[in-house]
């Protein structure tokens, strides 16, 4: 009972789909206020997954049944992502062995899903996207888990993520050593590219594959994929919080800090043009790996 | 007022068609995004593929290459949208009446909702149609 109101209500789902549309809203609100507009009211991203749910949903013919499956995938292991974060930051003591590993795993699921689902909806810009998407994640999940690495090996070897926290506590946050930075810097380009912002949007990108992977739905497995794209905003910075600023999570220093995250995420994201793919790919395994693995050798000296 | 109707009123995602105009309209439309009028304030978006839109903008002289493609488009938008006629050629086919490459104006093609003249319509002028569409719809059962 208490696991299942975790999952649906408090640090899980339903939480964190709030603060993800409200997070949301800050990067709408933050591109306007970069462009001299005005921007969208604070509710609008409800008013978008209300209207999606309103419309009509058409399935193109000859689809497949994934098509309609996969978008609930995604969000179901990301409201997992988002229990699992929650819980340990809320209460670093529980928790099991290995929860880093899972949540790592069940944040690459989402990506995944989009995959399959514009792969079987059979429309050809849709199989472009997902190609493009497929690139992404062979490019940035290299870096990102030896970023990773990185906060294993200085909180010697502990692979859970209330442990991490724990040792942050007592020794200072991982973010204070050389080591601590770069890795940083590299988990922060690898989560700009896992929200598909830009300038790694290229699987969706609106100009040249008209929305690309997103292009064959509407209506509600539509709303699903926003609602999944809104967890990620709220779990992705959530996670880079506590594996790196961890030292204090009281409540208002871990609102201070998210928003932190986020603003920086958002302003990359508003002063860069989109990439080619093949760019992001040479980007990703030439400078954040490369950085990444010097990051690994420094923590390996306790840098 | 239902939250149906609030939400469909309150985000509406446009997706442009442009039947063979000279792009005068394109580029007025355009200029409703710009800062000095910004209709993403009232959750107005421009959207990449047919398939997520709530709105068409239609506009251009209504010719015999455009319009079978204009319908196949009108058909994958999910329901309920609404059509939009924006500026003379759209509504009237304007100084291309007697051309003969010119099959007839848009409400002759497919259902419209609204009619913004001008040449091209300013942006005042089409914020303007859009305020009596919304407050139209809220009314309406």
């Amino acid at each position: 009972m208490k696991a299942l109101f975790d999952y649906l209500i408090f640090p899980g789902f339903l939480f964190s789909a709030v603060i993800g549309l409200l997070a949301g809203w800050v990067d709408r609100k933050v591109t306007a206020r970069l462009q001299w507009r005005v921007g969208p009211p604070w509710y609008q991203n409800f008013m978008d997954i209300i209207k999606l749910f309103c419309k009509e949903t058409i399935v193109p013919e000859g689809a497949k049944l994934t098509f309609l499956f996969s978008p609930f995938f995604g969000l179901l292991s990301l409201a997992l992502v988002a229990t699992i974060l929650g819980r340990s930051i809320i209460a670093p003591a529980y928790g099991f062995i290995g929860d880093l590993i899972v949540v790592l795993y069940l944040l690459m699921i989402p990506a995944i899903a989009l995959i399959i689902g514009a792969s079987s909806s059979k429309n050809p810009l849709a199989s472009v996207g997902a190609s493009r998407e497929m690139k992404l994640v062979l490019a940035y999940e290299l870096p990102f888990i030896l970023s990773i690495i990185v906060v294993i090996i200085k909180s010697q070897g502990v692979i859970r993520l209330g442990g991490i926290v724990e040792h942050q506590m007592a020794f200072g946050s991982n973010i204070a050593s050389i080591s601590g930075v770069i890795a940083f810097l590299v988990a922060l380009i690898c989560v700009q590219a896992k929200l598909g912002f830009v300038p790694f949007d290229a699987s969706e990108s609106e100009q040249e594959i008209m929305g690309g992977v997103l292009i064959e739905y509407s209506g509600l497995p539509l709303a699903i994929f926003k609602l999944t794209k809104a967890i990620m905003l709220y779990t992705a910075p959530l996670l880079l919080m506590t594996l790196f600023l961890g030292k204090d999570l009281s409540p208002v220093f871990a609102v201070a800090k998210y928003i932190g995250i986020l603003v920086v995420i958002i302003l990359i994201k508003n002063t860069n043009p989109r990439l080619r793919i093949d760019q992001s790919v040479r980007f990703f395994w030439r400078f954040p790996a490369v950085l990444s693995l010097v990051a690994v050798v420094l923590a390996l000296f306790g840098k | 007022m239902n939250i149906k109707k609030t939400a469909l009123t309150k985000s509406i995602w446009v997706f442009h068609i442009s039947a063979g105009s000279c792009n005068n309209c394109d580029i007025e439309i355009l200029d409703c995004l710009t800062p000095r009028f910004d209709l993403e304030r009232f959750g107005i978006q421009l959207i990449g593929s047919a398939r997520h839109a709530d709105a068409l903008l239609i506009t251009g002289a209504m010719n015999r290459k455009s319009v079978p493609r204009m319908k196949k488009v009108y058909e994958q938008v999910p329901k309920p949208c609404v059509v939009v006629a924006v500026g003379t050629c759209a509504c009237s086919q304007h100084m291309f009446r007697d051309s003969y490459n010119m099959i007839g104006p848009l409400d002759e093609i497919l259902p419209v909702d609204l009619y913004i003249p001008g040449c091209p319509p300013k942006p005042e002028a089409m914020i303007s149609g859009i305020v009596k569409l919304v407050t139209k719809i809220r009314k309406s059962k």
